[in-house]
C-alpha cells in the first residue's frame, strides 16, 4: 500500500496543471473565481482547446478520441481542471451520451455523433426526468409510437439543463405502455431543431436559467436515431447513471472553494480582527475540510480498484461519494454565507452584472454568493436525489 | 498510488484475524476480563508467537521491520475483536518512543522483552491538569550525582498498574507548559517511590494514576536527550493516534456488522425492522461513516510515520477528528438500532460503543484536534 502519487503521476499532474494554466483565457477563469455561469461561447472555446490539445475526453475508448489514461490520472486531469479553475467538459455529452452511444450504439451513430460530442459542436441535454418521474423515474410517460420510420413522440421532460443551448436531446421514451415499467422504456436521440419541440425556461431560487421543461408534441424521429434496441433503454440509462462516478464528488470544486473562502475571509474583518483568523471560524472551515479529505481518500480508493474489478461491478465506497460529495459542496456555500456576511442581501441578477453600468453593490464578489448558495441545494436533488441514494445503498450493499 | 496489501501483509492480516476469530469472541473476552490482570496472558504468548510483538521494531533490534501499514492492519483486527492486552500501551507506545529515541543500550535491553512477551511496558505522559497537553509536565526529575529524582503525578497511564517498566516523562527544566525542559526516564514499575492506584477504565481495560516520590533512578534510565522529549512525545503521540484510528475502524466494522445482522433478523409488526426505510437509511449513514473513516485512516497511517512534523500534525488531527466525529454517529446509531437489548451488558454492541468512545478521548478528542488542526491552517492552503 502506498498513496503518495508515483513520480509518473506527479509529472503528469505539473504538465496539466501547467497546460490549464497557460491554455485558459483568463476572462473565463475571472468568471468561474468571481461565482458567474460560464456562457456557451465560454464552454465552446474552452472544450476546443481541449479538443486541440487530444484531451476532450480523455476517459473515452482511444478509437474515440480518449487517451488510455489510468482512473488515476483521468482523476488527476479533472481535478486540476477544477482547480485552475476551469469550466468542466459539458457532462451530458462526455459522460452521459457519449458513453452510451460507443457502448450500445452502431457504427452509423458513433462516426455520425462522437466527434461532434468531442468538438462540443453539437449541444446535448438530457430528456430522463418528467413532471410526474422524479425519484420514480421508470414511471416516465412520454410516448414513442412507431410510424413507418420514424417513432412519433409525445409527452413532456423537465429539469432540462441547458436545453436553451441544445443542439440534440437524449430521451427516455416509453414504447410499450403494457410492458413492466422498466421494460417498455427506449433511448432515442432527438434533433432539438425537430418541428413540435418547445422548450420553456424554469427559473431558480437563485434567480437563474438552466433548467428547463421541454414539450414534445407529435414530434418526428427517425427511427435510426434508436440507441440499441427498442425495450432495453432502461439498462443503457443505468449504465449511464453508474457512469459518472469519475467525478461526482466534485472533490476539486470543494477544494477550489475552500481556498476561496480562506482567501476572502483574510480580508473580512469582524469585531477588529480578520474572520480568518477567529477561532471558531477557522475551526469550521476546518472540519469540512476534514470530511473533504476522507472523501477525496474514498475516491481514490474506488479509481484505484477500478481497473482490477470486473465489468459492471461497483467498489462499494462508490456508493458514498454522490452522497458525501454534495452535503460538502453544500457546507462550502455555507461557509461561503458566513464569509460574505450583510452585504449578501443586494439582489443583483446576473444578466445585469456582464453589463451593467452601476456600481457594485458592497464588495463586487459579494452578489453570487447567496444565489450559489440557494442553487448548490441542488446537488443533493439531482442524480438521484440522497435519499435514493441511500435506499440504492441499503439495497444493493447492507442487502436490507 | 496503490491501495492494496502486499502478499506478505495479506498473511499478517489472515492469520491476526484468524487468531482472533477463533479464541477471542465475545464470551471468550468476557472471561480474561474476569482473570486476575483483566486480560488473557495466553493470548498475549501468542500474540508474541505469531511475532505482533516485535512487528514495529527494526530487525537490527530483534524486530520484524514492520510499517505503518503492518500496524494498521493488527490495530484493526484488536479492535474488531475488542481485545483487552497491553498491545497499545507496550508495543505502541512505550515501544515507540524506544524506537525513537532509545540508545543501542537501552533498546538492546528492552525489545527483546517486549518482542517476546516477558517485558510489558507503559508510558506515562500525561498530568492529572494537563487534560490533553503532553507538554504539560509538572513532575520534575532532579541532578542527584550521576543520576535523577522524581517526583510528581501522571495521569491515565494506560496498563500502568500491571506494566513491569515505566517509561515517565518529567521536567528536567524550564516552566510547566514549556516544549522544551522535557526528560523521558526509564523506571521500574516496582521502584521506591512509585505508588501506582491501578482502576480500570470504561471500555474494560486498565489504567492507573502513578505518583512518583523521590524516584532514584540513574544516568542511564535518560531516554533521548535531556530537556529535548517533546518531538519525540509528539512523534509517538502521532503515531499512536494512526493506530488508535485503526483500531476504531475496526470497532467500526463489526458495530456495523452487528447492527446489520440485527435489522435482518429482528421481527416487529410482522415483519423484520430491516424493511424501514427510517432505519435503513441510518445503517447507511453508519456504513458512510465506516468508508470515511477507513479513507481517513489509511491516510493518517502513510502520513503518521512521515518526518515533516507539521505535515504529520495535520494528517493525524485529521484523522482523529473524522474517527471522533464517526464514533459519535456510528454508536449511537448502532445503540439505537438495537433497540432495548443495545443497552445491556450481555449484548457486544455496547461495549464496542464503549471502547470507540474512550478512543475519541484517548491522545485528544475531536474538539482538541480540531483546533490544533485550525492552528496549522488546515488541510487546504495555497501551497497543496
Amino acid at each position: 500500500m502506498d498513496l503518495r502519487f508515483t513520480e509518473d503521476e506527479l509529472a503528469f499532474r505539473d504538465e496539466v496543471r501547467t497546460f490549464f494554466r497557460e491554455a485558459l483565457p483568463a476572462s473565463i477563469r475571472e468568471n468561474i473565481v468571481a461565482g458567474r455561469h460560464t456562457t456557451k461561447e465560454e464552454l465552446v472555446t474552452w472544450t476546443r482547446i481541449l479538443h486541440d490539445k487530444g484531451w476532450a475526453v480523455p476517459h473515452w475508448p482511444v478509437e474515440h478520441g480518449g487517451t488510455g489514461w489510468s482512473p488515476i490520472k483521468q482523476y488527476i486531469y479533472l481535478e486540476e481542471m477544477s482547480q485552475t479553475p476551469a469550466p468542466a467538459p459539458l457532462a451530458f455529452g462526455v459522460n452521459m451520451v457519449g458513453p452510451v452511444i460507443y457502448t450500445f450504439g452502431n457504427e452509423a451513430q458513433k462516426s455520425r455523433f462522437l466527434p461532434r460530442i468531442a468538438t462540443l459542436e453539437d449541444w446535448w441535454c438530457q430528456g430522463f426526468s418528467e413532471p410526474g418521474s422524479g425519484s420514480d423515474l421508470a414511471s416516465l410517460k412520454t410516448r414513442a409510437v412507431r410510424d413507418g420510420d420514424e417513432y412519433v413522440v409525445n409527452g413532456q421532460k423537465t429539469w432540462t439543463t441547458l436545453a436553451q443551448y441544445a443542439d440534440w436531446i437524449f430521451c427516455l421514451v416509453r414504447t410499450d405502455p403494457d410492458a413492466r415499467k422498466q421494460s417498455g422504456i427506449s433511448f432515442l436521440l432527438i434533433d432539438m431543431k425537430t418541428p413540435g419541440i418547445t422548450v420553456r425556461p424554469i427559473q431558480t431560487i437563485d434567480g437563474g436559467h438552466e433548467v428547463n421543461e421541454v414539450f414534445f408534441d407529435d414530434v418526428r424521429v427517425p427511427v435510426e436515431n434508436l440507441v440499441g434496441e427498442e425495450n432495453k433503454g432502461w439498462n443503457y440509462a443505468k449504465f449511464l447513471l453508474g457512469n459518472e462516478r469519475v467525478n461526482i464528488a466534485r472533490v476539486g470544486v470543494s477544494k477550489e472553494r475552500i481556498r476561496r473562502i480562506k482567501e476572502l475571509a483574510a480580508h473580512q474583518r469582524v469585531g477588529g480582527e480578520r474572520m480568518i483568523d477567529q477561532p471558531e471560524f477557522r475551526e469550521k472551515v476546518a472540519a469540512v475540510e476534514v470530511r473533504l479529505k476522507a472523501l477525496e481518500m474514498t475516491q481514490l480508493r474506488v479509481l484505484a480498484g477500478e481497473a482490477k474489478r470486473e465489468k459492471g461491478t461497483q467498489d462499494p465506497a462508490s456508493s458514498i461519494l454522490k452522497i458525501k460529495g454534495s452535503e460538502i459542496q453544500q457546507a462550502t456555500t455555507e461557509l461561503l454565507m458566513d464569509v460574505v456576511g450583510p452585504y449578501a442581501m443586494p439582489y443583483i441578477p446576473e444578466d445585469d452584472i456582464d453589463g451593467r453600468n452601476e456600481p457594485s453593490i458592497g464588495p463586487d464578489w459579494a452578489s453570487t454568493i447567496a444565489p450559489a448558495y440557494f442553487n448548490t441545494r441542488k446537488v443533493s436533488i439531482y442524480g438521484g436525489s440522497n435519499e435514493i441514494q441511500k435506499n440504492i445503498i441499503a439495497k444493493a450493499i447492507l442487502g436490507l | 498510488m496503490d491501495f492494496d496489501l502486499s502478499e506478505e501483509q495479506g498473511m499478517l492480516k489472515d492469520s491476526v484475524e484468524r487468531l482472533l476469530k477463533d479464541q477471542y469472541g465475545f464470551e471468550a473476552r468476557g472471561k480474561y476480563r474476569a482473570g486476575e490482570t483483566g486480560f488473557s496472558e495466553k493470548m498475549w504468548n501468542q500474540y508474541a508467537e505469531l511475532g505482533l510483538l516485535a512487528l514495529p521494531f527494526a530487525e537490527e533490534d530483534g524486530g520484524i521491520g514492520g510499517g505503518a501499514t503492518e500496524t494498521m492492519i493488527v490495530m484493526e483486527a484488536f479492535g474488531k475483536a475488542l481485545i483487552l492486552e497491553p498491545y497499545f500501551a507496550s508495543v505502541i507506545l512505550a515501544g515507540g518512543v524506544l524506537r525513537h529515541a532509545g540508545n543501542a543500550g537501552q533498546k538492546s535491553a528492552l525489545i527483546p522483552g517486549i518482542a517476546d512477551g516477558s517485558l510489558r511496558m507503559a508510558l506515562a505522559c500525561a498530568e492529572p491538569q494537563g487534560r490533553y497537553d503532553l507538554f504539560d509536565v509538572e513532575t520534575s526529575a532532579k541532578k542527584d550525582g550521576d543520576g535523577w529524582v522524581i517526583d510528581g503525578k501522571k495521569a491515565l497511564v494506560l496498563h500502568g498498574d500491571s506494566a513491569g517498566k515505566l517509561i515517565v516523562s518529567a521536567r528536567t527544566s524550564g516552566g510547566s507548559r514549556d516544549e522544551d525542559g522535557i526528560s523521558l526516564f526509564l523506571v521500574d514499575g516496582n521502584a521506591e517511590g512509585v505508588l501506582r492506584h491501578g482502576y480500570p477504565t470504561q471500555d474494560g481495560l486498565r489504567a492507573a494514576e502513578i505518583t512518583l516520590q523521590s524516584v532514584k533512578v540513574g544516568a542511564e534510565a535518560l531516554i533521548g536527550s535531556e530537556g529535548g522529549a517533546w518531538p519525540v512525545i509528539s512523534r509517538v503521540a502521532d503515531e499512536a493516534v494512526a493506530a488508535l484510528c485503526a483500531e476504531a475502524v475496526g470497532c467500526f466494522e463489526k458495530m456495523h456488522e452487528l447492527t446489520l445482522e440485527y435489522l435482518k433478523t429482528r421481527s416487529q409488526f410482522g415483519t423484520t425492522i430491516g424493511s424501514f426505510q427510517a432505519l435503513q437509511h441510518r445503517a447507511v449513514d453508519m456504513f458512510v461513516e465506516l468508508e470515511q473513516s477507513r479513507s481517513m485512516t489509511m491516510y493518517a497511517s502513510m502520513l503518521a510515520t512521515g518526518d515533516d512534523p507539521v505535515e504529520r500534525a495535520r494528517a493525524v488531527s485529521a484523522a482523529k477528528v473524522q474517527i471522533g466525529e464517526s464514533a459519535k454517529i456510528i454508536g449511537r446509531e448502532a445503540i439505537q438500532l438495537h433497540g432495548g437489548v443495545g443497552m445491556t451488558m450481555e449484548y457486544a454492541i455496547g461495549h464496542y460503543f464503549k471502547r470507540t468512545t474512550m478512543i475519541d478521548i484517548l491522545f485528544g478528542d475531536a474538539n482538541h484536534h480540531l483546533k490544533r488542526l485550525a492552528q496549522m491552517d488546515g488541510l487546504i492552503r495555497e501551497d497543496a
